[in-house]
């Protein structure tokens, strides 16, 4: 790597917003995460890629502390964002998630109106005027690219909608709260491939407002949407590099086998 | 994700096929010098003939390439492999319509003696084929130090080819009644010289092939 790419990088992880450091992480007695270093630059989309069982997931929920609800879990090192260390003592998870919303790879709408799906995460945190909650809805749904499609049927269920539109709810419901990053737990491998391509196209048009952070399965997801890709592998990051760097001619050559297809 | 048993099994095709459009080339060339020393019209119209062949070669590994890129969707050195069989393919089918400009201008002296015996030609052609059977070598064993090696002869070409050009201008000058056979083996210079500046490009797609990145070995 020239000079130039060396400052390229430089400047671009300067502005990271998560500094993860000598993260160690065991459920029990299995070492899910060994001595992970990473920094995620802010306002890209930054996918983790492996095969299953890499940590890249066990990762991804360390981001807002999913992990603390699964007995068992220890963790070592540091994990900071936004220059703070998320397991610091004085830390709430509550307000950690509103800053760091996640979107999982099952539609999860709550079986209330679109409408109060939308409005649930604003209104836990006190929102409780009509016309400032009219407001987010309407933002947070425009933003999800769903707003055309509901803007008439507010008050009907969630559950009535089409699985690509339930998660477009779901990611218009993490919008809701403003947080800086979103969370992508595989987000679109429940869905067809129109629907798949709506959320990759609504990714991309997030990424200028907010971080993001996915997990995917499907490698060219992965080369299509990011901005830079994490391989992670039984629990280590072997490469994180640009996207187009990492499928074009990757440093390592596990890297080069996993996305060729020779394993995973 | 990448089936790699049908995978590999195409790009060992791919291989393959450039192989055999390398070997075609350096026996076109080879032949197209002989047929011109020897005045052989037969053996010139031969190779004109063959070179059907090599262009279907060129064509199957278009039509395997693409297959490959449509349903593998092949990354890394994958890719690489697929973009470096087209671009080989193209150079080797040039240097194959090259070596047939060489068999056709012993058709159109057919009936003629040559002015002088040949000695640059045979010799910068030599020199050629085996820059073409080493480029291919290079790309068959993913060797770059030979790559570089090969492209450091076309200096040698470049040079015969100088030397060629000043002796037919004074032989021209001498003999004015020789001028259209001194215009047709300059253009005989020429043309080899061109399949040289072909293998090098070989040379080339490999260093790219092995390292991703792109040098320029034609300087």
């Amino acid at each position: 790597m020239g000079n130039e790419d060396d400052e390229k990088e430089t400047e671009k992880l300067m502005k990271s917003i998560i500094d993860i450091e000598k993260l160690d992480l065991y459920y029990e007695n299995f070492h899910a995460l060994k001595s992970v270093d990473l920094q995620v630059p802010e306002k890209q989309v930054t996918a983790f890629i492996g095969p299953s069982g890499c940590g890249k997931s066990t990762l991804l929920r360390t981001l807002n502390r999913m992990n603390d609800m699964i007995p068992g879990t220890r963790i070592e090192g540091t994990v900071n964002i936004g220059g703070k260390n998320i397991y610091g003592p004085e830390v709430e998870v509550e307000s950690l998630r509103k800053q760091v919303g996640m979107v999982f790879q099952q539609p999860n709408p709550f079986p209330k109106s679109i409408y109060d799906n939308v409005a649930y995460g604003p209104r836990l945190h006190g929102v409780r005027s009509k016309s400032e909650l009219d407001e987010l809805v309407e933002q947070s749904l425009r933003q999800s690219a769903l707003w055309e499609e509901v803007k008439d049927f507010l008050k009907k269920s969630a559950l009535s909608l089409s699985g690509g539109q339930q998660q477009r709810l779901c990611i218009a419901r993490a919008l809701a709260v403003q947080p800086d990053i979103l969370l992508m737990d595989e987000a679109t491998s429940a869905l067809d491939p129109v629907s798949t391509l709506k959320i990759e196209e609504l990714v991309q048009e997030l990424r200028d407002r907010y971080t993001i952070v996915m997990v995917t399965h499907n490698m060219h997801q992965a080369a299509r949407v990011s901005g830079r890709t994490v391989f992670f592998l039984n629990g280590v990051i072997v490469e994180a590099a640009d996207t187009e760097l990492l499928f074009s001619n990757p440093k390592d050559s596990r890297t080069e086998d996993y996305i060729s297809g020779r394993f995973g | 994700m990448i089936r790699r048993k049908e995978f590999d099994k195409d790009l060992e095709e791919l291989r393959s096929l450039l192989q055999q459009m390398g070997e075609h080339v350096t026996d076109a060339l080879e032949g197209a010098v002989v047929a011109l020393q020897t005045l052989d019209t037969t053996r010139a119209q031969d190779i004109v003939k063959a070179d059907l062949r090599l262009n279907a070669m060129e064509d199957r590994i278009m039509e395997i390439g693409s297959r490959l890129i449509i349903t593998q969707q092949p990354v890394a050195k994958d890719l690489r492999r697929i973009l470096v069989a087209f671009k080989i393919s193209n150079d080797l089918e040039r240097m194959g319509d090259l070596a047939l400009d060489v068999a056709k201008v012993t058709m159109r002296l057919q009936g003629q003696h040559l002015i002088k015996p040949l000695v640059d030609i045979p010799r910068m052609a030599e020199i050629v084929t085996l820059m073409t059977t080493d480029s291919i070598q290079s790309y068959l064993d993913e060797n770059t130090d030979l790559a570089y090696k090969m492209a450091q002869d076309d200096d040698q070409v470049d040079q015969l080819y100088s030397t060629m050009i000043n002796e037919l201008y004074t032989f021209m000058l001498e003999k004015p009644d020789a001028l259209s056979q001194v215009i047709v083996l300059t253009l005989v210079g020429r043309y080899i010289e061109r399949i040289g500046d072909h293998a090098t490009n070989i040379g080339e797609s490999v260093v790219y092939l092995v390292t991703g990145k792109r040098p320029d070995l034609n300087q």
